[in-house]
């Protein structure tokens, strides 16, 4: 049985903000099946009482001294926008 | 004879004894790349008149100057997915092939604190998505020893690089074993150092639990050098370990009596070549002359590595990677009415297709109702695999083993199935999972082809790696063979 089928990777492909064809649909649905198929040994293993990692230092939070620095000048932000316009950003329509 | 035949601290002596210039060492470097850039296509920018302006300017200093740093006047490659300002950084990608950093990472802004040179930015996967340098957005990089071979990925622009000698010496980054099989694959000297020793800061994201910046160079006393100056703690990284730094040269002492080695049954079985094996073995009788032991160990999680790698770097790939909006910075799609539009033909036509891939499979992962199945069930087995190591380094030094199950292989011979190509980084994969340190030192040759060998070590002991991979080094006489281009 196929883990993952074509709606599902444009269901995917959505989330992710990637345009995705007919064909790449089916190809990628291919591909990730494949790879979570091979993923799911994983499943072999009993984790019941094993606690994640996320991180694997032992590490706190870390924190500075509350003290305000400079930002980056504005042009520098600027710099490498496709679009911009007054010193912001721009970007197309957001409403139709 | 190339003046980067020399080791770093002889051409810092040839410097002090004004029998060189840092101009002669910049025009070393881009007298070579003219010789053989167009074989090798190692990089993707050429800093060519900065670096000139700058080693005029650092041979003034050094007329007036006694005292100067161990890189100074060095010329450096630098992977382009580390960012330099004002230097074009584009991680091999189509969806940041203008950006123009605005300021520079940790790690280069400590390589210009010690006056090193800058040459140029080098090629690599995509994002650093990749085994081989074949997912490149821009150019094909090939493999000194073999030019229809890959130079392994996904550094292996700066493994390239040093290989073929355009510089003596590069950065690199390894999210599972970016550095040490491209160093592998090219007969040079990798080192991945442990999760937290060296700022990410200006590193562009992949897996930001895993990736760490590390030096490739021509031996392991250049790669301590190396590590010395980029290695310690960083505000700018939350992540970078407040643990201080030794003087790594000084661990170069040649002694490794009693040194107790674990090799991994796991990391000489099924799917290592035989020539590899081999090579290994070989190896371990060299370690064995100079008075260490080994003994035959297990990792035995090891085969549950590469799925839950792909897994939790995929994961965090899709997060790190939504940053590529076509807002603030890179292409943007000219093909679009609203704003959802752009930014989905933004995406799509800037990222090639194994970051989309991965991209795809994060966003799954991560998806409600897959998360605990899939993301939370990998984050418990890298506990296991982590758990592996610490129960190893409980009775052992350093765990050896190959960097690779093969030499090189074929340009486009794993390029079809992405589980082929995932397969290569089997051996490379844990360490990164498990956080801890590990290089890769050229250990023998198959049909002239360079094989690496793997020294692990524990948490921030990279002056063991050190010492065992340079005792290696003064008995043998690998990392002196170069590739004939």
């Amino acid at each position: 049985m196929s883990r993952i089928s074509i709606e599902q990777v444009k269901h995917v492909a959505h989330l992710a903000r990637l345009a995705i064809t007919e064909e790449e649909a089916a190809m990628f649905a291919k591909q990730l099946d494949a790879i979570i198929t091979f993923a799911e040994q994983l499943n072999e293993l009993d984790t019941e009482n094993v606690p994640p990692t996320s991180h694997v230092l032992n590490m706190k939070n870390v924190m500075r001294e509350d003290v305000p620095t400079a930002g980056l000048p504005l042009e520098d932000v600027l710099k490498n926008a496709p679009d911009q316009q007054d010193g912001q950003f721009r970007v197309p329509a957001i409403l139709e | 004879m190339s003046l980067f035949d020399y080791r770093v601290s002889e051409l810092h002596n040839l410097l002090h004894k004004k029998e060189i210039s840092v101009s002669d060492l910049v025009d070393e470097s881009f007298k070579r790349i003219h010789e053989v850039e167009e074989k090798v296509q190692a990089f993707l920018t050429l800093n060519e008149e900065q670096a000139r302006a700058k080693a005029k300017e650092l041979d003034e200093k050094l007329a007036t100057e006694k005292e100067f740093g161990l890189l100074f006047g060095m010329p450096i490659g630098i992977k382009d997915n580390i960012v330099t300002k004002g230097l074009r950084t584009t991680c091999a990608s189509k969806i940041l092939y203008n950006f123009d950093p605005i300021y520079d990472a940790t790690v280069v802004e400590r390589l210009h604190q010690a006056d090193a040179v800058t040459i140029g930015k080098l090629n690599m996967d995509e994002f650093a998505m990749g085994s081989s340098t074949e997912n490149s957005g821009f150019q094909l990089t090939r493999n000194p020893w073999d030019l229809e071979r890959v130079p392994g990925g996904s550094s292996g622009g700066s493994a390239a690089a040093v290989a073929a000698g355009e510089v003596p010496f590069a950065l690199g980054s390894d999210t599972g074993g970016s550095i040490r099989q491209p160093a592998a694959f090219c007969g040079v000297v990798g080192l991945k150092p442990t999760y937290g020793r060296v700022s990410r800061y200006g590193l562009v994201a992949f897996a930001s639990s895993l990736d760490q910046i590390g030096p490739i160079t021509r031996n392991v006393e250049d790669n301590a050098y190396l590590l010395q100056v980029i290695a310690g703690l960083d505000p700018m990284d939350s992540t970078s370990a407040n643990v201080d730094v030794p003087d790594y040269v000084s661990a170069l002492t040649g002694d490794i009596k009693g040194l107790k080695i674990a090799v991994p049954k796991e990391y000489l079985g099924e799917g290592v070549s035989e020539e590899v094996r081999q090579s290994v073995l070989q190896a371990l009788k060299v370690l064995e002359s100079l008075g260490a032991t080994w003994e035959e160990v297990s990792l035995p999680h090891s085969k549950y590595a590469l799925a839950t790698y792909y897994l939790l770097a995929s994961s965090e790939a899709s997060a790190n990677l939504a940053r590529f909006d076509g807002v603030r910075y890179g292409y943007r799609t000219d093909n679009a009415k609203n704003l959802m539009e752009m930014y989905k033909q933004t995406r799509s036509e800037g990222f090639g297709n194994e970051v989309k891939r991965r991209i795809m499979l994060g966003t799954f992962a991560l998806s409600s109702g897959y998360y605990d199945a899939y993301y939370k069930k990998a984050q418990k087995v890298r506990t296991l695999i982590k758990q592996d190591f610490e129960n190893v380094f409980e009775k052992y030094d350093v765990i050896i083993g190959p960097t690779t199950p093969t030499p090189a292989f074929k340009i486009g011979e794993k390029t079809s199935d992405p589980l082929t190509m995932y397969a290569n980084d089997i051996l490379t994969i844990p360490v990164n999972l498990a956080g801890v340190p590990g290089i890769s030192i050229p250990c023998g040759f198959v049909n002239g082809l360079p094989v690496g060998l793997q020294i692990i070590g524990k948490h921030f002991d990279e002056s063991t790696i050190y010492r065992v991979a340079h005792a290696f080094e003064q008995a043998t006489d690998y990392h002196k063979q170069k590739p004939t281009l």
